[in-house]
């Protein structure tokens, strides 16, 4: 919302400085979003006398001028047409920046005339887009004053940004007396008196649907001259960056601004028949005066006349009965309609209008009859002519309702201790009246203009459909009594100005903080840090990326797609992290960093159908080698292989404290895995707590990654919570341990776990730990077969073994080993 | 001494100056004082000797096997002493060199960002509360008293998932705020409550300033006597706290939002130019906030007689990008490896209030 300080100074008696104003405006809730004080740029032009106006010696469109700046006489060379000697112009002197050219000017030569300044036209000025010559100021225009000022273009304008609540702030007499409530000067009074009707007649108002449009005024004014608006309208249309378009179609922009009340006007000539009726859409189009081509639907609100829909009522008026030069006859229209529809037939029609955004947020229900009379009167001053009887359809709405403030309240819900006094007074300030007060409280009359104080009509819920219904009522009661004094203490304490209530320290709710997280946001903290100390950098990546390139990974259901993304390549929830960790690895390679091991701790989207939490969404950190380890004189670089995914996996869920010796894992890895060299972490038969591998050679290169690229997954949502145990003594035997080697020839396809369980299982009490040490295939070892070389650790307890029991134990976990995956000892 | 035993001296000195390492020394030890060393050997012809030269002869025997013994265990530890050396020597390393790589990994500074904030709240007595990217309408806008035709709905830019039947419920959405958790925290948690909620939110924006999707930190306060006056003590404590600016100024301005009332906008004092905070004359938004409004609390079910509070939302981004002094917003997402090692954090050393977070 933009307007002058002049226009504000019209509804407001102040001196304040502009730069107190906009303090004033930001503390109360009118957030200040600038002052550009046009004078600033005019600064240096002033008016200047033409003392003489020679033709140019050296060429023919130029003149050398002899220019008295009040300072001086100087030479000037100028190419307007209008240039002659005894005009007033506007001289802008060297080192002046010139708004329109974007130049600032130098002491020049122009074909050998000495040219010390610029007289200037009105485009150069930046006050629009004339440039057919330099500007003639009136013969009085006093030589040396500067321009700005005598022209009354030293006018600041001020911009602030109106919160959706208050409708009434759309207005420049609105801020006016929010400002005046404020402390910042005096509101001054409005009235309208009545215009005189001078005959009946003209169009009528029909209302077809009173839902949408409750009460409408019109009026007919007859026998005018329609033209260009008087300076003074025009002026301020233009400082607050409206073009001013003809006399009666400023005038409601003008009441549109001044009292936030829009206006139409129709030429009476254009219309069809003497009746205005509003009505829904029925697929009807019209040009409007915007120029573009609207089609209304029965969710709209039209005007219409004999020949059809002229208007989308309250949000852009029609072309073909707009007004113009040749306007005589003028029909004025002051309505009030549904702001609900209002928004939703703006939106629908992607209208933005000064007219939509007011209705939208509703208007002065008892405005209209006195906005009539003033537009009537200004009509009139502008335009002549005479005008005829009000015309109205529909009723008046009942908009007055009280509101209750009890005085303890504003302590103990707002902070502040406020005399009663002092709140009375800040609500009367407003238009808030005083109908009764007790020592405890003040019954106040809403204003008409305040549709966002003790919502008329009561508060609109939208109560959860499954609340216990005693619970339910027992809070809409609440919030019915509630919200309309939360309303008046909103209005005392903002014109007070929030910084003066006294900041208070939470109360503690325990003399030692409470564990912040629960045990699972502490466990995904802890993954976060152990996985960052395995070397991963941490990614935040998009939850949403192509759908083309998210089917490489997972399932992409429809259900799971924007209906409106920002790009094709942003429009399908991401099935895991791996996905655009993959991306990230391919930007990285990009930049010449093909070497890189990423995680990321964030949502992966599946399927409604295998909904694992809300809206199937699960919590994976996932990481992604990608590349080759770091080249390095002391340990060779290689390509980095499922077994780093593995390690990085394993390390993470050790920190969470699983159990790592009851976890198994199968090869059975989803598509984007190798399906040779993935698998699947298991906790039982059905708890799958993550996966890892290499990613399958036809991702990489459908993603266009050259390396290879090893990930994991882990699901955080499926780690269970540890067991709270108290802690078995720690296990210290008295004896040594015993290590024994042993090499098992066994088929390549046994899994090396199923070996390793084995002898681990073969003699529970004195076996306590196998360490798979080598794994060999070709050379002597048989086509088909590995060798498999482990360690297996016995730990005596009672005394050291003989011989003959160690024989005995290392005969066991050969027969175990033979037992569970038909190795032999080779 | 007679000749032979100061031969002998002789001999020995000669013998061990030559002896190069321990075992041409141990030679010549077995040589002298071996069993049948030259010394040994005189020892034992001690017998054979004239009586009355005999004590003479022993004396003077046992201190040249003193003075054979000193010397041959001084020339071991010098022999000791040099192999030492020569091993030393032998195994010099190239200290410049570099050590076997480790690549350190590191935290992001969103992630940075949210355990402090869940550090210093958490001493406030809050606990983090979670909810689904994918949001109801409900949640996202009708409970927190946004409905269909609001103003506020224009502004938010909202991304929809498709539905495949568009003429019945609205469809899901991703959230546009961390909001919709205040309703799932008062419905599952209840009241009193405090809570924050960290999360990623979205909107159809894309420019230098706006990402489509990025973070924010909801909180949310309810009791039964919570006033305007807590929560801007909370969000000071918060914010000097978080910037470590302990006199930072904070200010508080009036403001709409649907869901609070009153509602207010919370500035920070910094310098424009250089970008200290706390410093210079100027003001920076940083977070909106407001006392909770009775319809959103009467929306599930709380009688707002009963029970009051406050709630406020902030930008992770945002706060981040002023604290670490990060000029643009993009790169939080790119992942580019030489952004994450410059801005990222170490994992070792996690935001610990009692260790200076």
């Amino acid at each position: 919302m933009k307007f002058t300080l002049a226009w504000l100074r019209t509804h407001l008696d102040t001196d304040a400085p502009v730069a107190a104003i906009g303090e004033a405006l930001t503390r109360i809730g009118l957030e200040l979003e600038g002052i550009s004080d046009r004078g600033a740029t005019l600064a240096p032009f002033r008016i200047a006398h033409v003392l003489e106006a020679a033709p140019h010696p050296n060429a023919d469109r130029l003149r050398a001028c002899r220019v008295d700046t009040g300072d001086g006489v100087v030479s000037v060379v100028c190419g307007a047409p209008n240039a002659r000697t005894g005009m007033k112009a506007v001289f802008a002197p060297p080192g002046s920046f010139i708004p329109g050219t974007g130049i600032t000017l130098k002491t020049g030569e122009i074909r050998g005339v000495t040219s010390a300044g610029m007289l200037l036209s009105a485009r150069e000025m930046g006050l629009g887009e004339d440039h057919s010559g330099i500007i003639e100021l009136a013969e009085d225009a006093p030589v040396g004053t500067p321009y700005a000022a005598w022209a009354g273009l030293d006018d600041p304008v001020i911009e602030i940004a109106v919160t959706p609540n208050r409708g009434d702030c759309f207005a420049v007499r609105g801020i006016a007396r929010d400002l005046a409530a404020a402390g910042i000067g005096t509101l001054r009074p409005w009235s309208a008196p009545p215009v005189p009707a001078e005959f009946t007649g003209g169009p009528r108002w029909q209302i077809d649907w009173p839902e949408a449009c409750p009460w409408i005024l019109g009026r007919t004014i007859r026998g005018l001259r329609n033209g260009p608006s008087p300076r003074w309208l025009a002026d301020r249309l233009v400082a607050i960056g409206l073009r001013p378009i003809n006399a009666l179609v400023d005038v409601t922009n003008f009441f549109t601004i001044d009292l936030g009340r829009p206006l139409h006007v129709f030429d009476v000539a254009k219309l069809s028949g003497d009746t205005l009726v509003l009505r829904r859409g029925a697929g009807e189009s019209f040009r409007a005066l915007n120029g573009k081509d609207y089609t209304v639907t029965e969710q709209d609100c039209a005007i219409a006349d004999a020949a059809g829909v002229q208007s989308l009522a309250g949000i852009v008026g029609g072309a073909a009965t707009g007004c113009d030069e040749t306007t005589t006859t003028v029909f004025v229209e002051c309505a009030l309609f549904d702001p609900v529809r209002i928004a939703l037939s703006g939106r629908r029609h992607q209208v933005v209008s000064d007219a939509r955004q007011r209705f939208e947020r509703g208007l002065d229900p008892a405005l209209p009859p006195d906005a009539m009379e003033a537009a009537t009167r200004m009509i009139l001053d502008l335009c002549g002519g005479e005008a005829g009887t009000v015309t109205a359809a529909g009723t008046p709405p009942a908009w007055q309702r009280d509101a209750t403030l009890r005085f303890a309240r504003l302590a103990d819900f707002g902070g502040a201790e406020v005399p009663a006094d002092d709140a009375v007074d800040a609500l009367a300030r407003l238009g808030f009246t005083a109908r009764t007060r007790t020592a405890t409280q003040v019954t106040v009359a809403v204003p008409p203009w305040r549709n966002d104080v003790a919502a008329p009509g009561g508060p609109a819920l939208e109560q959860d459909p499954g609340l216990d219904p005693a619970a339910a009522a027992r809070a809409a009661e609440g919030c019915a009594l509630v919200e309309p004094e939360c309303d008046l203490i909103e209005e005392v304490l903002r014109l007070r100005g929030l910084d003066t209530i006294p900041a208070v320290s939470l109360p503690q709710t325990a003399p030692v903080p409470l564990p912040t997280l629960t045990p699972a946001q502490a466990r995904t903290a802890r993954a976060r840090r152990v996985l960052a100390a395995q070397g991963l950098a941490e990614c935040v990546t998009f939850s949403f990326m192509a759908a083309r390139e998210a089917a490489l990974f997972g399932p992409t259901p429809a259900t799971l797609r924007l209906a409106n993304p920002i790009a094709s390549d942003l429009d399908q929830l991401r099935p895991t992290p791996i996905a655009t960790l993959a991306l990230a690895a391919g930007r990285n390679a990009a930049r010449g960093f093909a070497d890189v091991a990423l995680f990321e701790i964030g949502p992966a989207f599946a399927p409604d159908g295998q909904r694992l939490v809300a809206a199937g969404q699960r919590l994976v950190a996932a990481g992604l080698r990608a590349g080759a380890t770091p080249r390095a004189w002391a340990a060779p670089s290689r390509p980095v292989d499922a077994l780093d995914a593995k390690a990085d996996l394993f390390e993470a869920l050790a920190a969470l404290g699983l159990p790592m010796d009851s976890l198994s894992v199968t090869a059975d890895a989803p598509g984007c895995y190798h399906p040779g060299r993935s698998g699947v972490v298991r906790q039982g038969p059905k708890t799958v707590l993550g996966q890892f591998g290499e990613l399958h050679p036809a991702v990489l290169a459908a993603l266009g990654l050259a390396g290879p690229a090893a990930a994991f997954e882990l699901f955080l949502d499926a780690v269970p919570e540890p067991k709270r145990r108290r802690r078995a003594p720690p296990d210290l035997p008295a004896f040594q341990p015993l290590r024994r080697d042993f090499a098992f020839l066994v088929d390549e396809a046994v899994p090396a776990e199923t070996v390793l369980r084995a002898a681990r299982g073969a003699e529970r009490a004195l076996i306590s730990g196998v360490v798979l040490f080598d794994v060999y295939a070709g050379g002597t070892v048989p086509a088909g077969k590995r060798s498999l070389g482990i360690e297996v650790t016995f730990q005596p307890r009672e005394r050291t073994l003989t011989e003959a029991e160690i024989e005995a134990a290392a005969a066991k976990v050969v027969a175990a080993v033979a037992k569970a995956s038909g190795g032999v000892l080779r | 001494m007679t000749d032979d035993l100061s031969a002998l001296q002789t001999e020995t000195d000669t013998a061990l100056a030559a002896a190069a390492d321990l075992r041409a020394w141990d030679a010549v030890r077995v040589a002298v004082l071996g069993r049948n060393g030259t010394l040994t050997s005189l020892l034992r012809d001690l017998g054979k000797t004239p009586p009355e030269q005999r004590r003479d002869r022993g004396a003077a025997l046992n201190r040249l096997k003193d003075a054979l013994a000193a010397a041959i265990e001084a020339r071991r530890i010098a022999l000791e002493a040099a192999a030492l050396d020569a091993r030393l020597a032998a195994e010099r390393l190239d200290p410049t060199l570099p050590p076997r790589p480790r690549p350190a990994g590191l935290i992001h500074p969103i992630s940075r960002t949210m355990e402090e904030m869940a550090a210093i709240f958490g001493a406030m007595g809050f606990a983090i509360a979670e909810g689904p990217d994918v949001e109801t309408d409900w949640h996202n806008f009708g409970a927190l008293n946004i409905p269909a035709h609001h103003p506020a709905r224009d502004d938010q830019d909202t991304f929809y998932l498709t539905t495949p039947d568009p003429g019945g419920a609205p469809p899901p959405v991703l959230r546009t705020h961390t909001s919709p958790v205040q309703i799932r925290s008062m419905l599952g948690r209840g009241v009193p409550l405090r809570v924050i909620v960290p999360g990623r939110t979205y909107r159809a924006d894309h420019d230098a300033t706006h990402s489509p999707m990025f973070h924010q930190c909801e909180g949310l306060v309810l009791d039964r006597n919570i006033t305007l006056g807590h929560l801007k003590g909370c969000l000071i404590d918060f914010l000097r706290a978080f910037f470590a600016v302990p006199t930072l100024p904070v200010r508080f301005r009036a403001s709409y939002f649907p869901f609070t009332e009153p509602s207010m906008e919370v500035d920070i004092g910094w310098d424009r130019k250089s970008g200290e905070l706390g410093k210079g004359a100027d003001w920076l938004e940083i977070l909106g906030s407001g006392m909770v409004h009775p319809r959103v609390l009467a929306n599930v079910g709380i009688d707002p007689r009963e029970w009051q509070g406050f709630a406020f939302g902030m930008g992770v981004e945002r706060v981040t990008m002023l604290k670490h002094g990060i000029p643009d917003l993009r790169p939080f997402y790119e992942s580019d490896i030489r952004w994450l090692r410059h801005y990222g954090f170490n994992p070792l050393a996690p935001a610990l209030l009692h260790e200076g977070a």
